[in-house]
């Protein structure tokens, strides 16, 4: 088996690997900086709606999860010989980009958990924030596309 | 709160939760015992990891964790943390069913596999009763006057620690469980089932946060119910590893099985 085959039937499997770690990255990184070592976020801000909480309390399990999985899906890929690591960065820059989002804007601002830091002129930090998420989102997008399976195939001489 | 009841209260509940350790382990070292005498070697990882599990059960419902348990929401979660989380895990991993079945005489082993494959077993067993028994016991511990009744009588507190355990084990065998199953759930059911049950302890964990149990001491509660949240968290993760790699290695097997003959033959 070639490699570019196995590349192009297995190249929905490098996006979503791709996409579920970077969800999980991005979401460790919140939790690990903004949480536990600067102290800007809150653990929650206590006016909360309920349905806040609740999707609060989905995204953590849900993260969890993609990022094991995501990493298992990557060995998957790993040992069918079938890595396309340009295509699974741009998998991760998307998901973390859109996870982003999600928390910058439904998150902080619509459910209100919390600010990202609790100063005069939080809107800066919002920007900066959302902003970044959609950089990360047009990137991954761009790598996506141009390494789409229907893609002509330039880089088959360097695997291995 | 009266310290000197709970804990007279407590003396022979102790020794019977002791007891039930005890007498967990022995069956379980005679069952390697009679493995090895007929001559079938069973991992010395798994009897490991079944007395560890059996003393973190016993350290939640009896002991110095547990009375402090009374006393300080902390300790409380902890001993949750200890008996509803941890032990259920190391439990699992040291496969006691399979155990059972192999050593037990023919007519005990068959009546086991008869009510193992029985219409409530399997019930039980699949994901979603698991995860609503285990997740939903969770919020009536929390949201009822159950927890005042747990903290100021020992009896019910060793019964909801029993339960937390069993729960657990039930919940744990049904998702990362290496017990033989007739009818093994979807993979994806299963994936989707224990993500749900991981946001409902999260969510659990910061609704406690916010709405203090009365009675207690608010920062308290709240250091507790950031235990729960990260420390069992980690736990979630072990079970997340534990998942995937058993799906990784059964995907593995089955495309090596699907490849041409000849690739498959150094193998046998």
């Amino acid at each position: 088996m070639s490699a570019p085959t196995t590349r192009s039937t297995r190249s929905a499997q490098n996006l979503w690997s791709g996409v579920l770690f970077g969800v999980g990255l991005i979401a460790f990184i919140d939790e690990a900086v903004f949480h536990q070592l600067l102290h800007w976020h809150h653990f929650y801000d206590l006016s909360t709606p309920a349905m806040g909480l609740v999707s609060d309390g989905i995204f953590h399990a849900v993260s969890w999860f993609a990022t094991i999985a995501g990493l298992f899906l990557l060995a998957d890929l790993r040992r069918h010989d079938a890595l396309h690591w340009r295509r699974w960065t741009g998998g991760v820059l998307l998901g973390a980009g859109v996870f982003q989002l999600y928390d910058g804007t439904v998150h902080h601002k619509v459910f209100g958990i919390h600010e990202i830091r609790y100063v005069e002129d939080v809107f800066v930090y919002d920007l900066v924030w959302n902003l970044a998420a959609a950089a990360m989102i047009v990137a991954g997008a761009v790598l996506v596309h141009l390494t789409r399976s229907t893609a002509p195939v330039r880089v088959a001489s360097s695997v291995r | 709160m009266d310290a000197t009841h709970a804990h007279g209260g407590g003396g022979s509940l102790d020794a019977l939760v002791v007891f039930v350790a005890v007498v967990a382990v022995a069956c379980y070292l005679g069952g390697v015992a009679g493995s090895r005498r007929r001559g079938r070697d069973w991992p010395v990882s798994r009897t490991v990891l079944w007395c560890a599990g059996i003393a973190a059960g016993a350290a939640a419902a009896a002991g110095p964790l547990a009375a402090a348990a009374h006393e300080s929401f902390t300790a409380h979660m902890w001993a949750h943390l200890l008996g509803g989380m941890a032990a259920p895990l190391l439990m699992v991993l040291a496969a006691p069913v399979t155990l059972a079945l192999r050593t037990l005489d023919v007519t005990p082993a068959r009546r086991l596999s008869r009510l193992l494959r029985s219409a409530p077993a399997r019930f039980l067993s699949h994901p979603i009763p698991a995860a609503v028994i285990n997740a939903g016991g969770l919020w009536l511990i929390y949201l009822t006057p159950l927890f005042d009744a747990m903290r100021t009588q020992p009896l019910v507190h060793v019964l909801v620690h029993a339960h937390l355990v069993a729960a657990g084990y039930l919940f744990l065998a049904a998702v990362i469980g290496l017990d033989p199953r007739p009818h093994p759930p979807g993979r994806v059911l299963t994936s989707i089932v224990l993500v749900a049950t991981m946001a409902s302890h999260g969510i659990l964990a910061k609704y406690l946060y916010a709405n203090p149990p009365a009675g207690l001491d608010v920062l308290d509660v709240r250091a507790g119910a950031q235990l729960m949240y990260y420390t069992g968290a980690w736990v979630e993760a072990v079970t997340i590893v534990i998942f995937c790699a058993q799906w990784y290695r059964a995907t593995g097997v089955t495309s090596r099985a699907s490849r041409p003959a000849g690739t498959r033959l150094e193998r046998a």
